[in-house]
């Protein structure tokens, strides 16, 4: 099947606005469109308006203005029983009072589905999640990691289109959780459902989705493939959120097509890349990644602009050395680097210049 | 070296102690300290709780006062066949006199009539009557007749001498025992037999051994073989002759035993008669009766309770805190005014020249003559007592619904359930357990109410608890009402297994 224009904008937000007091809005034109098939993550912190965007969508929130429309088809005035879009829960919302399988067969019955398809698509569903044998539990007799499959299997079950995830992995250790995601990435691809997935785990956004949506303040700061997103971030907040991430503010005391340089509060003058800033004079927080973060010498260019930097503490972290310095006035730089058999462990209390290519330091928006 | 782990016997400590033993050392001290911090409210509640309950109950089956009062009669009674349709003979009535007469002199035939009255309606009054002839029965001919054969027959102080020869008590048994049994009452009042006259029925007991052919050494002789033989039996018929009749016997040989099944029968609507219980005429069936009344109008107060608590806690469990709050004390405010003044205000509004009915009559419909009657029968009392039980429907009912995830009824919409079924097959089922919690306690509470059926119930809107308040505080058959509460206990509790069983009591929760 080719794709279709309805395809390239299955799921869309236009000129959306939400707002429950009457005063202020929590959703600030909010404008997305989405593939078929893409698995697009919302992150921002708590009071974003990420999880507003996905009720919504899911219908139990309305828009105080603009349109959603899935499929090219408006949604605003079509009730949440009938939009048929799969949904799980932050804490799985599994119903105590039925088993597995009657939690499963549950959307299928009040789509009234006769029992034997019921049943086939119920074992098929958990199947699908690897729990076929706990069709008879309880949700109260499984642990959070089998909660979280059956709430998983229970949203596929009906085979929706669309599944929403509410920050569906926030109540499971940090093991269970990386291996979740691979599993929610997997089985949502192998099916090629659109999924929304809402968190506030920068890492869980990065490693499941094709694209994230950074909200903070009501709107979409930037919508980019994961390694856009870190690499390149389009403004001071984005750089913040994702990822490490040092902040120098300054001036920009030139500006020459993808080149800039930027006169520190503390006086030095490094290289930057302009990303939001158009002209001399201006106000910038340049960022860096601790690990872009060149501590010998020799292998930065010749002309490069360097800082000094006083070692401060070193931290051991195993397959890394963190290191914080003093760098331009600020005690809170931190420096990575890979534990290799030539690496230098920095003594605290010495003194060092370091520096970076041009095109890793981003001169942002102040 | 010993391998502790290896070894077949029990798990040993450290120390070579098992581990059994040197656990439970070690969990003594807690449990004592447990113990202790409950200690004095376990004290108060057995002291002031289970103890008169316990006793209470012990009542419904306890019949000491007739073999205390009539031992004698009670063991004559084992021979005479309450079936023959004729009164005893001559030989229980002499044990009967005597018995009476020891009674009458403490006055304890009175208690003992008034006892029986409860298995027997005019005992009581047969009692009395004769309680009041048996001083003047003719058997004041022996007392004479002794005297005149001897004078010293007449002091006390040679008869406590006689009595307390072995010899004298063997030769001489009636004597001895009712002789016994006088001087045990004139102690228990403070008299000294040495200062009192000899009895009528003594000096009768005396000449019924003497002519049984007793030869009694000290005692002066005397011959008694021409003397006239007064039949007691007559004489008790003289004084009242319902004694001849046979029911009074069968009565009083029914419930001859320390322990009595009289009372529960009595609750369960029979009657003693000479073949057993038996079932009593219709029209004095009260109990059985009143107990399904009271099941069934505590049901019916209880469904109305969740029709109409239930709404109400599901508003108030979706309310914001403050506004849930506000609600909450006016759910509550019932509490504030005193039982009686909402039970009186309710006569005021339902009566039939009331508010209500003014109101209804006034908007027309219901006719002026046809005023719809809505207290001092049942209706009342459902009314009244759903008003008054309801807010321990919502309580409960509230901090269950509290803790229903409001994203089971979202998850169950996004699966495609419209409202209704989502509320139905996803809310409700959650909120069963506040419904089972809400439910045992209005209607265990109005099982038992009492003051507002005993003022707005009227006639036919009573429960068994007023009943049982009746018997304690105006008949003063304690027993009755001891055995009509024992039923009713084991009714509620019954009904808690089978609840248990139906509902399943971990399905209950009073929130949290």
């Amino acid at each position: 099947m080719a794709p279709t224009a309805a395809d390239n904008a299955f799921v869309e937000f236009d000129r959306v606005q939400k707002s429950y007091d009457g005063e202020t809005l929590v959703v600030k034109d909010l404008n997305l469109s989405m593939p078929r098939g893409e698995f697009l993550t919302m992150l921002g912190p708590s009071g974003s308006g990420k999880t507003t965007c996905l009720m919504m969508l899911a219908g139990f929130e309305t828009a105080t203005h603009g349109d959603i429309r899935i499929g090219g088809t408006s949604i605003n005035h079509i009730p949440p029983h009938k939009r048929g879009i799969g949904m799980v829960f932050q804490n799985y919302a599994l119903f105590p009072h039925m088993t597995v399988a009657e939690n499963l067969a549950f959307p299928l019955e009040v789509r009234k589905l006769g029992k034997s398809e019921r049943e086939a698509k119920v074992q098929r569903a958990l199947d699908m999640v690897q729990m076929g044998k706990f069709g008879g539990r309880r949700p109260a007799q499984l642990s959070g990691g089998q909660q979280q499959r059956i709430a998983l299997a229970r949203a596929l079950v009906f085979e929706p289109e669309l599944v929403l995830m509410d920050e569906p992995l926030g109540a499971l250790d940090k093991q269970l959780r990386e291996h979740m995601q691979f599993e929610i990435t997997r089985i949502a691809h192998n099916l090629g459902i659109t999924t929304v997935y809402v968190t506030h785990d920068q890492t869980e956004a990065l490693t499941m989705s094709d694209r994230v949506a950074v909200f903070d303040d009501g709107r979409i700061q930037q919508l980019a493939p994961p390694d856009e997103l870190y690499e390149a971030p389009q403004n001071s907040f984005v750089a913040q959120f994702i990822g490490e991430n040092n902040t120098l503010t300054g001036v920009i005391k030139s500006i020459d097509g993808g080149r800039c340089a930027v006169q520190l509060d503390s006086g030095e003058v490094i290289d930057a890349m302009p990303v939001n800033v158009s002209k001399p004079g201006e106000r910038t927080k340049v960022s860096i990644r601790p690990e872009r973060v060149e501590i010998n010498k020799s292998r930065l260019s010749p002309d490069a602009h360097t800082l000094k930097a006083e070692v401060l503490e070193f931290i051991y972290m195993g397959d890394i050395f963190r290191t914080r310095l003093r760098v331009a006035g600020r005690e809170d730089f931190i420096v990575k680097t890979r534990n290799a058999p030539d690496q230098v462990r920095l003594q605290p209390g010495t003194t060092i210049e370091i520096g970076w290519l041009p095109e890793d330091c981003r001169a942002l928006d102040a | 070296m010993t391998d502790t782990t290896s070894q077949s016997g029990p798990m040993l400590a450290a120390d070579g102690t098992p581990l059994k033993k040197s656990l439970h050392r070690a969990q003594r001290r807690q449990k004592v300290r447990a113990l202790m911090l409950i200690a004095p409210l376990l004290l108060f509640i057995l002291v002031t709780f289970i103890a008169p309950i316990f006793d209470m109950l012990l009542r419904s089956v306890e019949n000491d006062i007739v073999p205390d009062t009539l031992p004698r009669t009670v063991v004559a009674l084992q021979d005479w066949d309450n079936a023959s349709g004729e009164a005893p003979d001559e030989e229980t009535f002499r044990a009967f006199y005597t018995d009476f007469a020891l009674a009458e002199e403490q006055k304890a035939h009175t208690r003992l009539g008034s006892r029986l009255n409860f298995e027997m309606s005019g005992i009581s009054s047969v009692f009395r009557s004769t309680g009041r002839d048996v001083g003047k029965f003719d058997t004041d001919y022996y007392t004479d007749q002794f005297v005149d054969a001897d004078e010293v027959y007449e002091d006390p102080v040679q008869w406590s001498e006689w009595m307390a020869d072995d010899g004298v008590a063997s030769a001489l048994p009636q004597t001895a025992d009712a002789y016994a049994g006088w001087v045990k009452v004139l102690n228990e009042e403070g008299d000294d037999p040495l200062d009192e006259d000899i009895p009528d029925f003594v000096y009768t007991a005396l000449y019924h051994d003497l002519a049984a052919g007793a030869n009694p050494p000290v005692l002066p002789s005397v011959d008694v073989s021409g003397w006239d033989d007064i039949s007691l039996k007559e004489q008790f018929i003289d004084s009242n002759e319902d004694w001849a009749d046979p029911d009074i016997w069968a009565t009083i040989k029914a419930f001859s035993g320390p322990y009595t099944a009289g009372y529960f029968a009595n609750s369960i609507d029979l009657q003693s008669t000479p073949e057993g219980f038996a079932q009593r005429d219709e029209d004095e069936r009260i109990y059985i009766k009143l107990f399904i009344r009271t099941m069934v109008m505590s049901l019916a107060i209880t469904g109305m309770c969740i029709l109409l608590g239930y709404p109400i806690a599901y508003l108030l469990s979706h309310l914001p805190a403050r506004k849930a709050n506000l609600l909450m004390i006016l759910v509550l405010l019932p509490f504030w005014t005193s039982l009686l003044v909402r039970t009186s205000a309710w006569k005021v509004l339902l009566q039939n020249q009331g508010v209500i009915n003014d109101i209804l009559v006034w908007i027309g419909i219901v006719s002026d003559d046809n005023r719809l009657a809505l207290i001092n029968n049942a209706n009342g009392t459902i009314i009244a007592m759903t008003h008054i039980l309801l807010p321990f429907m919502i309580l409960p009912l509230f901090s269950v619904m509290k803790t229903i995830n409001p994203s089971y009824v979202r998850a169950a919409k996004s699966m495609g359930a419209n409202d209704w079924t989502a509320f139905w097959r996803v809310y409700f089922p959650n909120s069963v357990p506040g419904i089972g919690a809400g439910s045992i306690l209005v209607f265990i509470l109005s099982i038992g109410y009492y003051i507002t059926p005993e003022l707005v119930g009227g006639v036919d809107g009573v429960f068994i608890s007023n009943r049982i308040a009746y018997h304690i505080s105006s008949s003063l058959n304690w027993g009755l009402a001891a055995a009509l509460g024992s039923i009713l206990l084991v009714l509620v509790l019954g009904l808690y297994y089978v609840y248990d069983r139906v509902v399943g009591i971990d399905n209950v929760k009073l929130g949290g």
